[in-house]
């Protein structure tokens, strides 16, 4: 199992955004799937352990998430956010930041042909870009650490329907040559029967249910 | 009139406390534009008046004791006083940082300690009361106003960039790491004042020290000199000041697991 939550509880602004959440999310393409408001983005972080429950464990690949160091933890279960947030500067000097951290030499063209960008893009600015251009730019950003695990949030949410076809095309590409697991949010069932094995539904930060794609959205 | 006897050869001036009751002329006209403008400054212009009066006049009679008694203790002592007062007004202005208090503490006894330090190692001013009390004073209070300007910055800031910086922080990357762009324009902030006033000092302005030098009789010559001694060693404090209360403010955002803090949820000390 890749990530299995505990009775995990996070309290924020005082509401309690996840309500003793129990959840297991194999390797894979899992789909967090929900009404807005539900929790699925609060879910999203604490997978990356940009921030902790208040109360519940959460375990990956079977060891609690905060016996990992966290930074190197960011690095191999790598998080790309609902909307764009580029560094100031060029789409290479990203890769080249990602790829510092990572201590790693950086592929530029390979990962920007991956994120399904032509290679063409690394010397421009990022203020430059399209949203959906710097969504894919961002993953590009996260390809460069060579990631387990990539968690989506919402990654085609400004996006429209074209742009959102393309992306979701990557991210099918990226499963099949990679063998990268996603869990990805979303809000649109339908994209989680588009790209989800495994889908987890939340309502009111509660875990609703959760299995197999078939069963659950049929 | 201190215009009129004004002293040679560096002799001190008398002024009488009808001399500055004369100058709150001038404090009239303040109100009475704001009164006429609606500006609804009147209150404020009080306060400040009457607050200027009676710390100012506190404080002179505290140099006058300490100048008296000689000793480098009751210095020291005026300095750590106006350090922590200096670090509580600096947090009052940096309601976005959460833990404020303690770098800007640090920020103003590392600017004086060091400013004052070197100076008196340098051979610049001799280490007694006369030198090191005005000197202190303007070193701490020029060094508080930068680095209040500095982690105001700070705060917002981070503040207004949360998306990015955590967006860099799921890459891996450091709290220090994901804030240095910040950190490094707040310290511009916390510096920049300083160094614009000192580029136009002569020219559009006179500074303080030397136009007080020049009304108590002293040369231009002397006055210009020590003028700009005062500016260089400004200079050196805000540089120490808003690089440690940066430097050590930026780490009160993040836990350390290296998340970013719900600021709402965290108390300014």
């Amino acid at each position: 199992m890749l990530f299995e939550l505990r009775d995990v509880s996070l309290v924020r602004g005082g509401r309690r955004v996840l309500d003793s959440v129990e959840a297991e999310i194999p390797a894979g393409a899992t789909a967090i799937v929900g009404p807005s408001g539900a929790g699925k983005s609060t879910l999203l972080r604490l997978l990356n352990r940009l921030a902790d429950p208040d109360e519940g464990t959460i375990a990956y690949r079977g060891l609690a998430l905060d016996s990992y160091d966290p930074l190197a933890l960011r690095r191999e279960v790598s998080l790309v956010p609902q909307l764009p947030a580029l560094l100031e500067g060029t789409v290479a000097s990203n890769l080249a930041y990602a790829a510092g951290l990572a201590r790693r030499d950086v592929d530029a063209e390979r990962c920007l042909r991956l994120a399904g960008l032509d290679p063409g893009f690394a010397g421009r600015d990022v203020s430059e870009l399209s949203v959906g251009e710097q969504q894919r730019a961002m993953l590009a950003r996260a390809l460069v650490q060579e990631p387990a695990v990539l968690l989506l949030d919402e990654p085609t949410s400004a996006l429209d329907h074209a742009a959102r076809d393309a992306i979701e095309a990557t991210l099918v590409r990226l499963r099949e040559q990679l063998e990268i697991s996603l869990v990805l949010v979303s809000h649109d069932p339908e994209q989680a029967r588009r790209l989800g094995e495994w889908v987890v539904r939340i309502e009111a930060g509660r875990v609703a249910e959760q299995g197999a794609l078939a069963e659950v959205l049929g | 009139m201190p215009g009129k006897g004004a002293p040679e050869g560096g002799a001190l001036i008398h002024l009488s406390i009808s001399q500055v009751g004369a100058a709150l002329a001038l404090v009239a006209l303040a109100a009475a534009i704001s009164f006429w403008q609606k500006a609804d400054l009147e209150r404020d212009i009080g306060i400040a008046t009457v607050r200027s009066f009676v710390q100012l006049t506190a404080i002179g009679y505290a140099i006058k004791l300490i100048f008296d008694a000689d000793t480098l203790w009751l210095v020291f002592a005026l300095l750590a006083v106006m350090v922590v007062f200096g670090a509580l007004t600096a947090r009052s202005r940096a309601k976005r940082v959460p833990g404020a208090f303690w770098p800007l503490l640090i920020a103003l006894a590392a600017a004086g300690a060091t400013t004052l330090g070197l100076v008196v190692a340098l051979g610049v001013f001799e280490a007694t009361p006369r030198y090191l009390v005005p000197v202190g004073g303007m070193v701490i209070g020029n060094a508080m106003t930068a680095s209040a300007v500095a982690l105001n910055r700070l705060g917002d800031e981070i503040a207004e960039s949360r998306a990015r910086i955590e967006a860099t922080l799921s890459l891996g990357a450091t709290g220090e790491e994901a804030t240095r762009p910040f950190v490094r324009r707040a310290l511009r902030s916390g510096m920049i004042t300083l160094i614009d006033s000192t580029k136009t000092t002569g020219l559009i302005f006179f500074p303080g020290t030397m136009v007080g030098m020049l009304l108590a009789g002293a040369s231009p010559t002397d006055a210009v000199r020590l003028q700009l001694i005062l500016l260089y060693a400004l200079l050196g404090s805000v540089s120490i000041a808003a690089l440690t209360a940066t430097g050590l403010a930026y780490s009160n955002f993040f836990t350390k697991a290296h998340q970013l803090r719900d600021l709402d949820a965290v108390p300014n000390a």
